[in-house]
């Protein structure tokens, strides 16, 4: 006998999730040595902002990509920690681009980036209470009906830390995932620099959330500068090669979940394909090593 | 005044303090770490413009462009996470930006780039073979009644400047001693296939092109561009268009029988 899901259930998708592979983020820069080379990688991600387009080369390269390789949409500007309700236009424009690509992942951020009619181009830290908690879980839920797929929520780089905060970082995260059903986006970057400039221990950190929801990881570079007691304050800039503080953590986050669909972020400082499908390549041989 | 009400004025706004409940758990002072997100916001926007802008960026060079734009930037913050759309506002901005009075088709650059990123992302709509608008328009009877649909990403700008000469000075390494900036130029910005195109053009043309793009007439576009310049070439005009692939469709307008 056949039983009908509900409609707005979150149920997954009809494409599978990602492979347990290494990844790029596509830069436009890239999409034809991309088309003339059919590099052996696991998937693409493109922010998803990025392809709100009509028409044009995006959509005419992104297409011929996406009949290649499995996609990675990631939202850059949905402000899911906003005060205000979400941009119901936005989510709008979420939904046709999954309609039209069927991405094997959509994922977004813990954290704000519009407030009222002026959206600020950055993601914004939150203070963890329970006002917050009560917020972005609201705010989850209606992207998840909305979509009809579950998502990933990427834990944040961040710089300041609030008063008002009530709630471990680690603890709101994994309450969030316990309460709305989503998954992980471990930035394991974003936790070395969190950790670092807030005087964390990253594995303590890491061995506080709940593992077993991630589904991607993110490997990107950092930036460093120092604050007014000229102390390391590391800035997520997307700018620079993988750390090797940031390998090391990443070994050890494998270590404890098996393979995961690795991304290797780059969008500063772009440099040649063939040096993004090096670090690919390092993550995938860490990747070969925990599979079974 | 909430929380991200305090955040977000500090953020756009360079003169405001660091907002309040802030702290850093090594103990040090709040703003220098809070400096961090408004340089984020600041410089990522700047960087978009910088990207949008490449040609008025060398008219003005680094250091000014960059001032200009972060001064727009506090003026004329983004509405929309569509960033591909930012800096809509940014050529009124530079017209009436002072300093820049001394570039005065520095906003008419501007406007022409603008033109260029929405030809860009305009939609795919497919246009009509050439021979087949070629054909259409020779065994046409009552030609003057003719409509022509042009592609969305078709778009004029008239110029007191030469702002498609300036602009094509900076497509190349090559010597600006021949330019001149200071006669009228009118420019036409479409996307044929996936290249942006610009070619300058006159008064007449963009009266015409303008007056297809209201859905006038071909008649009525023609008395409409010979008005705007009595060297209106209709034919020339129209093999730009056609051989650009800039017509999508041919409507012939509804005729009441007598």
């Amino acid at each position: 006998m056949m039983t009908l899901s509900p409609q707005h259930s979150v149920s997954p998708a009809q494409v599978p999730g990602l492979p347990y592979r290494a990844g790029l983020g596509l830069k436009n820069e890239h999409f034809n040595e991309v088309l003339e080379t059919s590099p052996d990688i696991g998937f693409f991600e493109v922010h998803a902002e990025n392809y709100m387009v009509a028409g044009g080369p995006f959509h005419h390269y992104l297409g011929l990509i996406r009949e290649q390789y499995p996609l990675s949409l990631h939202g850059v500007g949905l402000s899911i920690g906003g005060e205000g309700p979400l941009n119901r236009e936005h989510l709008a424009r979420l939904a046709t681009l999954i309609e039209r690509y069927q991405p094997h992942s959509f994922s977004e951020h813990l954290a704000w980036s519009s407030h009222g009619p002026v959206f600020l181009n950055d993601l914004l830290p939150l203070a963890y209470d329970t006002a917050t908690l009560n917020r972005v879980c609201e705010h989850i839920d209606q992207v998840q009906s909305t979509l009809r797929r579950p998502m990933l929520l990427e834990n944040p780089s961040t710089y300041v830390q609030f008063e008002r905060s009530t709630i471990d970082e680690t603890d709101f995260i994994g309450e969030v995932i316990r309460r709305t059903g989503c998954g992980l986006l471990l930035d394991v970057n974003n936790v070395y620099v969190s950790c670092i400039n807030h005087q964390r221990d990253p594995l303590a950190y890491i061995d506080a959330l709940p593992l077993r929801a991630v589904g991607e990881i993110h490997l990107a570079g950092f930036a460093e500068d120092t604050d007014s007691l000229g102390d390391r304050l590391l800035i997520d800039d997307h700018g620079a090669p993988i750390d090797n503080a940031v390998w090391q953590l990443y070994e050890q986050v494998l270590a404890r979940t098996g393979p995961v669909a690795t991304l290797i972020e780059r969008d500063n400082q772009v440099p040649a394909f063939s040096v993004l499908l090096a670090e690919a390549q390092h993550a995938q041989s860490h990747l070969t090593q925990v599979t079974p | 005044m909430s929380l991200h009400d305090a955040f977000a004025d500090a953020l756009i706004s360079p003169d405001l303090p660091c907002p309040d409940g802030l702290f850093s758990s090594n103990g040090a002072d709040p703003a220098s770490r809070f400096a961090v997100y408004r340089n984020n916001v600041h410089s990522s926007l700047i960087n978009a413009l910088v990207s949008a802008y490449p040609v008025t960026f060398q008219l003005v060079g680094e250091a000014f462009f960059r001032a200009m734009a972060g001064l727009f930037v506090q003026a004329c913050p983004p509405a929309s996470p569509l960033i591909s759309e930012y800096g809509s506002a940014f050529a009124a901005f530079i017209q009436d930006f002072e300093p820049a009075a001394s570039v005065p088709y520095l906003a008419d650059v501007a406007r022409l780039e603008r033109l260029r990123v929405r030809a860009y992302h305009a939609a795919d709509t497919p246009p009509m073979n050439q021979q087949a608008v070629l054909e259409a328009l020779q065994g046409q009877t009552d030609l003057g009644a003719l409509r022509l649909q042009l592609h969305p990403s078709l778009a004029t700008l008239n110029s007191a400047y030469a702002v498609v000469a300036v602009w094509a000075a900076h497509q190349t390494e090559g010597t600006l001693a021949s330019l001149n900036p200071w006669h009228p130029q009118g420019a036409l910005v479409l996307r044929q296939g996936l290249a942006v195109k610009v070619f300058a053009i006159d008064a007449g043309s963009v009266a015409f092109i303008n007056s297809l793009n209201h859905g006038t007439a071909l008649e009525m576009a023609v008395t409409h561009a010979l008005e705007a310049s009595a060297e209106f070439d209709l034919h020339q005009c129209l093999t730009v268009l056609i051989s650009h692939d800039a017509i999508t469709h041919l409507h012939l307008e509804e005729k009441v029988s007598p």
